[in-house]
């Protein structure tokens, strides 16, 4: 399950003759819909205002994400 | 036989002039993994699949569409008003040689849309999984696309549209276990 967060760190190989400075931590991302195989009947349900705006009636499904974009254009995260 | 609603699933706004995303966000338009192929691949599957899925897949081809016209609202808004410098800064010099503002359904790369993208095997296993596959490839675009800008009432839009990615995929994963269930069969023990 995402108990604790929706995504995974993996840490590549790092050479001694990389051309760019290396990336140490590299990250992906899991959605819920993985951790369910079949979804059960009566699971609590988002308003229905709120489930427009997520995108999903069911709090079980929903998997935000932020964009890595900053809003003065720098990157973030990696 | 369909019935249209005169407005998008979802509403979408663009507050930051900038035909560059515009660019990007065809691939979700005419691309591989886009909501063209998305619709047209569920909806063409439909015939060849038992019967206890074809409603799914109805329900959700139908959908894509939606998806396909909140898409075209975003990338219209971004390009409409461009003169024919700002579309050569945006890299669509190109585009605008051929098509004017006009939309087209091609990837982000500027490769015409082809039936090669999507496949009906006529295998129930063998389609649903593709369509999974489908559905996680869109919901990747999508964010790749929100990590290329910072304009938030656009961001919005798109996090709306990978949302629903991931509970489609959500969707075939269930009718991976129908298919799979066989609680018809008569058992003799």
């Amino acid at each position: 399950m995402n108990a604790v967060k929706p995504t995974r760190d993996w840490y590549p190989f790092v050479g001694p003759f990389d051309p760019c400075p290396p990336k140490y931590v590299k990250t992906y991302y899991v959605p819920p819909n993985q951790f369910i195989p079949y979804q059960p009947m009566n699971l609590p349900q988002f308003s229905l205002a709120d489930a427009l705006r997520y995108g999903t009636l069911w709090p079980a499904l929903y998997g935000p994400y932020e964009s890595k974009c900053s809003p003065r254009g720098s990157e973030t995260g990696g | 036989m369909w019935i249209y609603e005169k407005k998008l699933q979802y509403p979408v706004r663009v507050s930051k002039c900038d035909p560059r995303v515009a660019r990007y966000l065809v691939e979700q338009y005419g691309g591989a993994d886009g909501e063209l192929s998305a619709a047209l691949r569920y909806l063409n599957q439909r015939y060849s699949i038992p019967d206890k899925v074809v409603g799914l897949l109805t329900d959700i081809g139908t959908e894509e569409f939606a998806h396909l016209e909140m898409i075209a609202t975003m990338i219209y808004k971004l390009t409409k008003d461009a003169t024919p410098r700002q579309m050569e800064e945006a890299g669509l010099g190109d585009h605008y040689v051929i098509h004017d503002n006009a939309l087209f359904y091609q990837n982000a790369s500027g490769v015409p849309w082809t039936a090669a993208y999507i496949q009906a095997k006529g295998d129930p296993l063998a389609d649903l999984y593709e369509d999974i596959a489908a559905e996680e490839k869109a919901r990747a675009t999508y964010q790749w696309i929100i990590d290329m800008t910072d304009d938030v009432d656009l961001q919005d839009g798109l996090k709306f549209l990978r949302e629903r990615e991931i509970v489609h995929a959500m969707r075939f994963k269930e009718a991976v276990e129908m298919i799979k269930a066989d609680r018809e069969t008569k058992k003799v023990f």
